[in-house]
Protein backbone atom coordinates (compact mmCIF):
# COMPACT_ATOMS: atom_id res chain seq x y z
CA UNK A 1 0.00 0.00 0.00
CA UNK A 2 1.63 3.27 -0.76
CA UNK A 3 2.26 5.46 2.62
CA UNK A 4 0.64 8.33 3.07
CA UNK A 5 2.63 11.58 4.26
CA UNK A 6 0.96 14.74 6.30
CA UNK A 7 3.62 17.17 6.90
CA UNK A 8 3.80 18.96 10.44
CA UNK A 9 5.13 22.83 10.07
CA UNK A 10 5.82 23.05 13.92
CA UNK A 11 5.74 20.96 17.48
CA UNK A 12 2.68 23.07 18.55
CA UNK A 13 0.69 22.60 16.02
CA UNK A 14 -2.60 20.62 16.39
CA UNK A 15 -2.76 19.99 12.96
CA UNK A 16 -0.83 18.55 10.00
CA UNK A 17 -1.19 18.57 5.77
CA UNK A 18 -1.67 15.48 4.21
CA UNK A 19 0.64 14.96 1.20
CA UNK A 20 -1.48 12.73 -0.88
CA UNK A 21 -5.92 11.99 -1.05
CA UNK A 22 -5.72 10.03 2.70
CA UNK A 23 -8.73 7.32 3.06
CA UNK A 24 -11.19 6.66 5.59
CA UNK A 25 -8.73 4.26 8.02
CA UNK A 26 -5.47 4.89 6.24
CA UNK A 27 -2.57 5.01 9.27
CA UNK A 28 -0.95 8.59 8.16
CA UNK A 29 2.86 8.73 8.95
CA UNK A 30 2.67 12.83 10.58
CA UNK A 31 6.35 14.10 9.68
CA UNK A 32 8.07 16.92 11.62
CA UNK A 33 11.66 17.55 11.06
CA UNK A 34 13.19 14.26 11.49
CA UNK A 35 10.66 12.67 13.49
CA UNK A 36 7.53 11.12 13.10
CA UNK A 37 4.19 9.15 14.36
CA UNK A 38 1.14 8.08 12.88
CA UNK A 39 -2.65 9.17 13.26
CA UNK A 40 -5.14 6.93 11.87
CA UNK A 41 -7.44 8.99 9.55
CA UNK A 42 -11.53 8.74 10.31
CA UNK A 43 -12.40 10.05 7.20
CA UNK A 44 -10.88 10.95 3.82
CA UNK A 45 -8.78 13.97 2.92
CA UNK A 46 -8.12 15.46 0.03
CA UNK A 47 -4.34 16.07 -0.58
CA UNK A 48 -3.48 19.57 0.57
CA UNK A 49 -5.89 19.46 2.70
CA UNK A 50 -5.61 18.89 7.00
CA UNK A 51 -6.36 16.38 8.99
CA UNK A 52 -6.74 16.73 13.42
CA UNK A 53 -3.82 15.42 15.29
CA UNK A 54 -5.67 15.37 18.87
CA UNK A 55 -9.00 15.79 20.10
CA UNK A 56 -10.18 19.64 19.43
CA UNK A 57 -12.68 21.32 22.04
CA UNK A 58 -15.55 23.35 20.16
CA UNK A 59 -13.87 26.84 20.38
CA UNK A 60 -10.57 25.61 21.00
CA UNK A 61 -7.88 27.36 18.55
CA UNK A 62 -6.53 25.46 15.17
CA UNK A 63 -2.81 25.76 15.39
CA UNK A 64 -0.51 25.63 11.98
CA UNK A 65 2.54 27.08 11.67
CA UNK A 66 2.84 27.30 15.59
CA UNK A 67 0.19 30.27 15.13
CA UNK A 68 -3.58 30.59 15.17
CA UNK A 69 -5.62 29.97 12.13
CA UNK A 70 -9.21 29.79 13.36
CA UNK A 71 -11.38 28.38 15.98
CA UNK A 72 -13.03 25.31 16.08
CA UNK A 73 -16.62 25.43 15.44
CA UNK A 74 -17.42 21.85 17.16
CA UNK A 75 -15.48 19.62 18.65
CA UNK A 76 -13.29 18.06 16.46
CA UNK A 77 -11.85 14.16 16.56
CA UNK A 78 -8.51 12.96 16.29
CA UNK A 79 -7.75 12.09 12.50
CA UNK A 80 -10.93 13.99 11.06
CA UNK A 81 -10.53 16.56 8.60
CA UNK A 82 -10.42 20.25 9.29
CA UNK A 83 -11.47 22.46 6.98
CA UNK A 84 -14.06 25.41 6.90
CA UNK A 85 -17.26 23.18 8.09
CA UNK A 86 -15.81 23.20 11.19
CA UNK A 87 -13.40 26.05 11.61
CA UNK A 88 -13.96 30.04 11.43
CA UNK A 89 -12.05 32.67 10.58
CA UNK A 90 -10.97 34.77 13.67
CA UNK A 91 -9.27 37.41 11.39
CA UNK A 92 -11.40 37.07 8.74
CA UNK A 93 -14.78 38.01 10.35
CA UNK B 1 29.98 31.95 3.82
CA UNK B 2 31.94 34.12 0.78
CA UNK B 3 30.42 34.50 -2.72
CA UNK B 4 32.09 36.56 -5.94
CA UNK B 5 31.24 39.88 -6.71
CA UNK B 6 31.63 43.01 -8.24
CA UNK B 7 32.78 45.55 -5.81
CA UNK B 8 30.88 48.81 -6.51
CA UNK B 9 32.87 52.41 -5.53
CA UNK B 10 30.10 53.12 -3.03
CA UNK B 11 31.06 49.82 -0.93
CA UNK B 12 28.06 47.71 -2.40
CA UNK B 13 28.66 44.54 -4.72
CA UNK B 14 27.09 43.34 -7.47
CA UNK B 15 26.45 39.76 -8.79
CA UNK B 16 26.07 41.32 -12.33
CA UNK B 17 27.49 43.72 -14.44
CA UNK B 18 25.32 45.15 -16.91
CA UNK B 19 25.01 48.30 -18.55
CA UNK B 20 21.70 50.07 -18.49
CA UNK B 21 19.37 52.17 -20.50
CA UNK B 22 16.82 53.78 -18.06
CA UNK B 23 14.24 55.76 -19.56
CA UNK B 24 12.67 58.91 -16.98
CA UNK B 25 9.57 58.47 -18.70
CA UNK B 26 7.56 56.09 -20.54
CA UNK B 27 7.45 58.29 -23.88
CA UNK B 28 11.03 57.63 -24.47
CA UNK B 29 10.77 53.89 -24.55
CA UNK B 30 10.44 53.33 -28.75
CA UNK B 31 13.89 55.38 -28.62
CA UNK B 32 15.30 52.92 -25.36
CA UNK B 33 14.17 49.67 -27.86
CA UNK B 34 16.18 50.97 -31.16
CA UNK B 35 19.57 51.99 -29.33
CA UNK B 36 19.35 48.31 -27.82
CA UNK B 37 18.97 46.97 -31.05
CA UNK B 38 22.24 48.77 -31.79
CA UNK B 39 23.73 46.67 -28.48
CA UNK B 40 21.68 43.29 -27.90
CA UNK B 41 24.46 42.85 -24.53
CA UNK B 42 22.26 46.36 -22.67
CA UNK B 43 19.66 45.63 -20.08
CA UNK B 44 16.70 48.13 -21.40
CA UNK B 45 14.59 49.32 -18.30
CA UNK B 46 11.28 50.32 -20.02
CA UNK B 47 8.36 51.27 -18.15
CA UNK B 48 4.88 53.38 -18.85
CA UNK B 49 5.38 56.14 -15.75
CA UNK B 50 7.07 59.07 -15.32
CA UNK B 51 4.62 61.73 -16.46
CA UNK B 52 1.55 63.75 -15.34
CA UNK B 53 1.73 61.95 -11.89
CA UNK B 54 1.23 63.65 -8.67
CA UNK B 55 2.07 63.51 -4.63
CA UNK B 56 2.86 60.12 -3.60
CA UNK B 57 2.45 58.49 -7.22
CA UNK B 58 4.99 60.61 -9.04
CA UNK B 59 7.70 60.74 -5.64
CA UNK B 60 6.92 56.65 -5.92
CA UNK B 61 7.89 56.66 -9.15
CA UNK B 62 11.07 59.01 -8.65
CA UNK B 63 12.35 56.80 -5.55
CA UNK B 64 11.86 53.34 -7.70
CA UNK B 65 13.69 55.04 -11.21
CA UNK B 66 16.74 56.01 -8.63
CA UNK B 67 16.88 52.75 -7.73
CA UNK B 68 16.83 50.73 -10.27
CA UNK B 69 19.46 52.60 -11.76
CA UNK B 70 21.26 52.67 -7.94
CA UNK B 71 20.92 48.69 -8.06
CA UNK B 72 24.51 47.10 -7.58
CA UNK B 73 24.08 45.53 -10.51
CA UNK B 74 24.50 47.55 -13.37
CA UNK B 75 27.72 48.65 -13.64
CA UNK B 76 26.79 52.03 -15.99
CA UNK B 77 23.35 53.45 -16.68
CA UNK B 78 22.56 55.80 -19.49
CA UNK B 79 19.13 57.87 -18.48
CA UNK B 80 17.13 59.02 -21.15
CA UNK B 81 14.32 61.64 -21.44
CA UNK B 82 12.16 63.55 -23.57
CA UNK B 83 12.80 66.90 -21.88
CA UNK B 84 8.91 67.58 -21.73
CA UNK B 85 8.15 64.76 -18.73
CA UNK B 86 7.39 65.56 -14.81
CA UNK B 87 10.61 62.90 -14.15
CA UNK B 88 13.40 64.67 -15.61
CA UNK B 89 16.05 62.89 -17.03
CA UNK B 90 18.71 65.04 -15.77
CA UNK B 91 17.58 64.83 -11.90
CA UNK B 92 17.14 60.74 -11.81
CA UNK B 93 21.09 61.06 -13.06
CA UNK B 94 22.33 63.23 -11.14
CA UNK B 95 21.12 61.16 -7.84
CA UNK B 96 21.99 58.06 -9.38
CA UNK B 97 25.64 59.70 -9.67
CA UNK B 98 25.84 59.62 -6.32
CA UNK B 99 27.14 55.59 -5.93
CA UNK B 100 30.12 57.39 -8.22
CA UNK B 101 28.88 54.60 -11.20
CA UNK B 102 29.31 55.66 -14.35
CA UNK B 103 25.81 57.61 -15.52
CA UNK B 104 25.03 59.18 -18.89
CA UNK B 105 22.05 61.14 -19.84
CA UNK B 106 20.42 62.37 -23.06
CA UNK B 107 17.40 64.12 -23.16
CA UNK B 108 15.90 63.74 -27.25
CA UNK B 109 14.22 66.95 -27.37
CA UNK B 110 18.07 68.41 -27.23
CA UNK B 111 19.17 66.74 -30.19
CA UNK B 112 18.42 66.50 -33.61
CA UNK B 113 15.85 64.22 -34.40
CA UNK B 114 15.79 60.84 -33.18
CA UNK B 115 18.69 59.36 -36.26
CA UNK B 116 21.03 61.97 -34.59
CA UNK B 117 19.86 61.05 -30.92
CA UNK B 118 20.69 57.07 -31.40
CA UNK B 119 24.27 57.80 -33.14
CA UNK B 120 25.00 60.39 -29.85
CA UNK B 121 23.24 57.48 -27.21
CA UNK B 122 25.68 54.92 -29.29
CA UNK B 123 28.77 57.10 -28.35
CA UNK B 124 27.72 57.33 -24.54
CA UNK B 125 27.15 53.46 -24.31
CA UNK B 126 30.49 52.76 -26.42
CA UNK B 127 33.19 53.29 -23.40
CA UNK B 128 30.90 51.99 -20.34
CA UNK B 129 30.70 48.49 -22.22
CA UNK B 130 34.34 48.52 -22.42
CA UNK B 131 34.80 49.69 -19.05
CA UNK B 132 32.17 47.29 -17.12
CA UNK B 133 34.07 44.32 -19.17
CA UNK B 134 37.21 45.10 -17.56
CA UNK B 135 35.94 44.67 -14.35
CA UNK B 136 36.38 41.58 -12.25
CA UNK B 137 34.46 39.31 -9.84
CA UNK B 138 36.24 39.31 -6.11
CA UNK B 139 35.30 37.57 -3.12
CA UNK B 140 33.28 39.57 -0.99
CA UNK B 141 30.85 38.51 2.12
CA UNK B 142 27.50 37.93 2.30
CA UNK B 143 26.79 40.93 4.18
CA UNK B 144 26.45 43.00 1.13
CA UNK B 145 23.79 41.63 -0.26
CA UNK B 146 19.79 42.24 -0.20
CA UNK B 147 17.69 39.32 -1.15
CA UNK B 148 14.14 40.30 -2.02
CA UNK B 149 11.90 36.97 -1.64
CA UNK B 150 8.29 36.54 -2.96
CA UNK B 151 5.65 33.97 -3.42
CA UNK B 152 3.51 33.60 -6.92
CA UNK B 153 1.15 31.19 -8.84
CA UNK B 154 0.58 29.56 -5.32
CA UNK B 155 -0.53 26.20 -4.81
CA UNK B 156 -1.36 23.91 -2.21
CA UNK B 157 2.26 23.23 -1.84
CA UNK B 158 3.73 26.56 -1.48
CA UNK B 159 2.55 26.98 2.11
CA UNK B 160 4.08 24.07 3.05
CA UNK B 161 7.03 23.09 0.99
CA UNK B 162 9.07 26.50 -0.81
CA UNK B 163 7.68 29.26 1.73
CA UNK B 164 8.75 27.60 4.68
CA UNK B 165 11.72 26.82 2.56
CA UNK B 166 12.35 29.99 1.52
CA UNK B 167 12.07 31.34 5.00
CA UNK B 168 14.90 28.94 6.12
CA UNK B 169 17.01 30.72 3.34
CA UNK B 170 15.65 34.19 4.94
CA UNK B 171 17.23 33.48 8.16
CA UNK B 172 20.61 31.92 6.83
CA UNK B 173 21.19 35.26 4.49
CA UNK B 174 20.68 37.37 7.93
CA UNK B 175 22.58 35.37 10.22
CA UNK B 176 25.45 35.64 7.61
CA UNK B 177 24.90 39.40 7.92
CA UNK B 178 22.77 40.43 5.03
CA UNK B 179 19.51 41.49 4.37
CA UNK B 180 16.01 39.97 2.82
CA UNK B 181 12.99 42.02 2.15
CA UNK B 182 9.44 40.92 1.89
CA UNK B 183 6.72 42.52 0.87
CA UNK B 184 3.02 41.95 -0.54
CA UNK B 185 0.55 44.10 1.44
CA UNK B 186 -2.23 42.61 0.77
CA UNK B 187 -0.99 39.27 2.52
CA UNK B 188 -0.56 40.26 5.44
CA UNK B 189 -3.97 41.19 6.03
CA UNK B 190 -4.83 38.95 9.10
CA UNK B 191 -1.32 38.26 10.20
CA UNK B 192 -0.08 41.88 11.40
CA UNK B 193 -0.87 41.22 15.30
CA UNK B 194 2.19 37.94 14.09
CA UNK B 195 4.22 40.64 12.25
CA UNK B 196 3.89 42.93 15.18
CA UNK B 197 5.35 40.41 17.65
CA UNK B 198 8.23 40.47 15.83
CA UNK B 199 8.43 43.76 14.64
CA UNK B 200 11.89 45.85 16.60
CA UNK B 201 9.74 48.92 17.93
CA UNK B 202 6.09 49.99 18.09
CA UNK B 203 6.63 52.89 15.22
CA UNK B 204 7.77 49.74 12.66
CA UNK B 205 3.82 47.89 14.32
CA UNK B 206 2.45 51.37 13.59
CA UNK B 207 3.66 51.26 9.93
CA UNK B 208 2.41 48.04 9.40
CA UNK B 209 -1.29 48.76 10.45
CA UNK B 210 -1.08 51.93 8.60
CA UNK B 211 -0.13 50.29 5.10
CA UNK B 212 -2.75 47.65 5.99
CA UNK B 213 -5.69 50.27 6.19
CA UNK B 214 -3.92 51.94 3.50
CA UNK B 215 -4.66 48.92 1.25
CA UNK B 216 -8.05 48.38 2.65
CA UNK B 217 -8.90 51.83 1.62
CA UNK B 218 -8.22 51.92 -1.55
CA UNK B 219 -9.30 48.31 -2.55
CA UNK B 220 -12.38 50.16 -0.88
CA UNK B 221 -12.61 53.23 -2.78
CA UNK B 222 -12.22 51.13 -5.90
CA UNK B 223 -15.51 49.31 -4.94
CA UNK B 224 -13.93 46.26 -4.49
CA UNK B 225 -13.80 43.88 -1.37
CA UNK B 226 -10.69 42.55 0.68
CA UNK B 227 -11.98 39.83 2.40
CA UNK B 228 -13.72 38.59 -0.56
CA UNK B 229 -10.74 38.44 -2.94
CA UNK B 230 -8.51 37.18 -0.77
CA UNK B 231 -9.64 33.42 0.46
CA UNK B 232 -10.56 32.69 -2.58
CA UNK B 233 -12.45 29.75 -4.10
CA UNK B 234 -9.69 28.45 -5.20
CA UNK B 235 -7.48 28.74 -1.98
CA UNK B 236 -10.54 26.47 -0.17
CA UNK B 237 -10.67 24.24 -2.48
CA UNK B 238 -6.69 23.58 -2.53
CA UNK B 239 -6.99 23.09 1.37
CA UNK B 240 -6.95 26.89 2.82
CA UNK B 241 -9.12 27.12 5.27
CA UNK B 242 -9.08 30.99 6.44
CA UNK B 243 -7.53 34.17 5.94
CA UNK B 244 -4.92 33.61 8.34
CA UNK B 245 -3.97 30.20 7.25
CA UNK B 246 -3.37 31.36 4.07
CA UNK B 247 -1.77 35.10 5.36
CA UNK B 248 0.63 32.76 7.24
CA UNK B 249 1.69 30.62 4.83
CA UNK B 250 2.69 33.34 2.75
CA UNK B 251 4.73 35.39 5.21
CA UNK B 252 6.62 31.82 6.42
CA UNK B 253 8.86 32.77 3.09
CA UNK B 254 10.46 35.84 5.13
CA UNK B 255 11.47 33.62 8.03
CA UNK B 256 11.23 34.20 11.53
CA UNK B 257 14.17 36.86 12.53
CA UNK B 258 12.74 40.65 13.90
CA UNK B 259 11.47 42.91 11.95
CA UNK B 260 13.53 45.96 11.26
CA UNK B 261 11.62 48.17 9.79
CA UNK B 262 8.75 48.86 6.93
CA UNK B 263 10.15 50.02 3.60
CA UNK B 264 7.98 52.08 0.92
CA UNK B 265 7.99 50.72 -2.41
CA UNK B 266 11.40 50.93 -4.03
CA UNK B 267 12.85 52.33 -0.48
CA UNK B 268 16.44 50.89 -0.02
CA UNK B 269 16.77 49.54 3.69
CA UNK B 270 18.96 51.51 6.25
CA UNK B 271 20.97 48.61 8.10
CA UNK B 272 20.62 45.03 7.77
CA UNK B 273 18.19 42.33 8.81
CA UNK B 274 14.66 41.34 7.55
CA UNK B 275 12.17 44.71 6.26
CA UNK B 276 8.90 44.46 4.92
CA UNK B 277 8.21 46.46 1.67
CA UNK B 278 5.28 48.27 0.95
CA UNK B 279 4.10 46.43 -2.61
CA UNK B 280 1.02 44.88 -4.25
CA UNK B 281 1.71 40.93 -4.98
CA UNK B 282 1.66 41.17 -9.04
CA UNK B 283 4.80 39.95 -9.85
CA UNK B 284 6.28 42.70 -12.46
CA UNK B 285 5.38 45.49 -9.82
CA UNK B 286 6.51 43.54 -6.42
CA UNK B 287 10.04 42.63 -8.49
CA UNK B 288 10.65 46.31 -9.83
CA UNK B 289 10.32 47.31 -5.94
CA UNK B 290 12.37 45.10 -4.20
CA UNK B 291 14.98 45.53 -7.17
CA UNK B 292 14.63 48.93 -6.70
CA UNK B 293 14.95 49.05 -2.84
CA UNK B 294 18.68 47.05 -4.07
CA UNK B 295 18.11 43.17 -3.66
CA UNK B 296 20.78 42.01 -6.00
CA UNK B 297 19.09 38.68 -6.20
CA UNK B 298 15.33 37.02 -5.86
CA UNK B 299 14.19 34.32 -4.15
CA UNK B 300 10.65 33.43 -5.88
CA UNK B 301 8.45 30.75 -4.21
CA UNK B 302 6.18 29.18 -6.27
CA UNK B 303 3.66 26.46 -6.93
CA UNK B 304 2.69 26.63 -10.20
CA UNK B 305 6.05 27.77 -11.83
CA UNK B 306 4.91 31.74 -12.78
CA UNK B 307 8.14 32.47 -15.51
CA UNK B 308 8.91 36.03 -13.53
CA UNK B 309 12.23 37.68 -13.92
CA UNK B 310 13.96 40.88 -13.96
CA UNK B 311 16.06 42.39 -16.74
CA UNK B 312 18.64 43.38 -13.42
CA UNK B 313 18.66 40.85 -10.75
CA UNK B 314 18.92 37.40 -10.94
CA UNK B 315 15.23 35.79 -9.77
CA UNK B 316 15.50 31.87 -8.56
CA UNK B 317 12.18 29.83 -8.93
CA UNK B 318 11.63 27.52 -5.82
CA UNK B 319 8.70 24.91 -6.37
CA UNK B 320 7.54 22.83 -4.16
CA UNK B 321 5.14 20.59 -6.52
CA UNK B 322 6.69 17.39 -7.81
CA UNK B 323 4.42 18.52 -11.24
CA UNK B 324 5.63 21.60 -12.16
CA UNK B 325 9.25 20.89 -11.33
CA UNK B 326 9.45 17.90 -14.00
CA UNK B 327 7.28 19.60 -16.33
CA UNK B 328 8.57 23.23 -16.15
CA UNK B 329 12.36 22.45 -16.32
CA UNK B 330 13.29 25.51 -18.20
CA UNK B 331 11.43 27.68 -14.75
CA UNK B 332 12.06 26.54 -12.26
CA UNK B 333 15.59 26.62 -10.34
CA UNK B 334 15.50 24.43 -7.26
CA UNK B 335 12.85 21.45 -6.84
CA UNK B 336 12.18 20.90 -3.17
CA UNK B 337 8.99 18.60 -3.64
CA UNK B 338 10.98 15.59 -2.38
CA UNK B 339 9.65 17.78 1.06
CA UNK B 340 6.00 16.24 -0.16
CA UNK B 341 7.55 12.45 -0.86
CA UNK B 342 8.60 12.96 3.00
CA UNK B 343 12.50 12.07 1.67
CA UNK B 344 13.82 15.92 2.54
CA UNK B 345 13.20 18.33 5.79
CA UNK B 346 12.62 21.44 5.26
CA UNK B 347 15.88 22.56 6.86
CA UNK B 348 17.91 20.33 4.17
CA UNK B 349 15.64 22.11 1.55
CA UNK B 350 16.14 26.01 2.57
CA UNK B 351 20.55 24.85 2.73
CA UNK B 352 20.15 23.43 -1.07
CA UNK B 353 18.33 27.14 -1.67
CA UNK B 354 21.00 28.72 0.14
CA UNK B 355 24.03 26.70 -2.13
CA UNK B 356 21.54 27.80 -5.40
CA UNK B 357 22.04 31.43 -3.65
CA UNK B 358 25.39 31.89 -3.37
CA UNK B 359 26.37 29.78 -6.54
CA UNK B 360 24.01 32.84 -8.07
CA UNK B 361 25.73 35.15 -6.61
CA UNK B 362 28.79 34.11 -7.91
CA UNK B 363 27.40 34.23 -11.31
CA UNK B 364 25.96 31.31 -12.76
CA UNK B 365 22.73 31.97 -14.59
CA UNK B 366 18.87 31.56 -13.30
CA UNK B 367 16.09 29.99 -15.86
CA UNK B 368 14.64 33.50 -15.93
CA UNK B 369 18.47 34.48 -17.04
CA UNK B 370 18.37 31.87 -19.78
CA UNK B 371 14.65 32.92 -20.91
CA UNK B 372 15.49 36.42 -20.92
CA UNK B 373 12.30 37.01 -18.64
CA UNK B 374 11.07 39.70 -17.01
CA UNK B 375 10.25 43.00 -17.59
CA UNK B 376 10.05 46.33 -15.59
CA UNK B 377 6.83 47.56 -13.98
CA UNK B 378 6.36 50.32 -11.56
CA UNK B 379 3.39 50.54 -9.30
CA UNK B 380 0.85 53.38 -10.21
CA UNK B 381 -0.99 53.90 -7.17
CA UNK B 382 -3.21 57.18 -7.94
CA UNK B 383 -5.04 58.48 -11.24
CA UNK B 384 -2.89 60.48 -13.25
CA UNK B 385 -3.28 64.39 -13.44
CA UNK B 386 -2.76 65.17 -17.78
Amino acid sequence: MEEKNAIMMEEKDNVATVLSAVEKNDKVKIILGKNHFTVLAKESIPFGHKVALRKIAKGENIIKYGEVIGRARDEIKKGTYIHVHNTQSIAGK
Amino acid sequence: MKITGYMRSDGSVGVRNYIAILPSVGCANDFVLKLGNIYPNVKLLTHRQGCSQVGLDNDQTVRTLIGLGKNPNIAGVLVVGLGCETIKAEYIAKEISKTKKMVECLVLNNENGVASALSKGARLLNPMLQDASKMKRTTCDMEQLIIGVKCGLSDSTSGITSNPATGIVSDMVIESGGTVIFGETPEIIGVDHILAKRSANQDVVNKLHRLINDCKERVKASGGNIQEANVAPGNIAGGITTIEEKSIGAITKGGRKTLQDVLKYGEKPKGKGLFFMDSPGRTPEALTGLIAAGAQIIIFSTGGGSPGGSPISPVIKVTGNRNTAQRLKDIIDVDVSSIIMGKETLKEAGIKIFKKLCNVASGEVTKAEILGYGLISIWNISPLSG
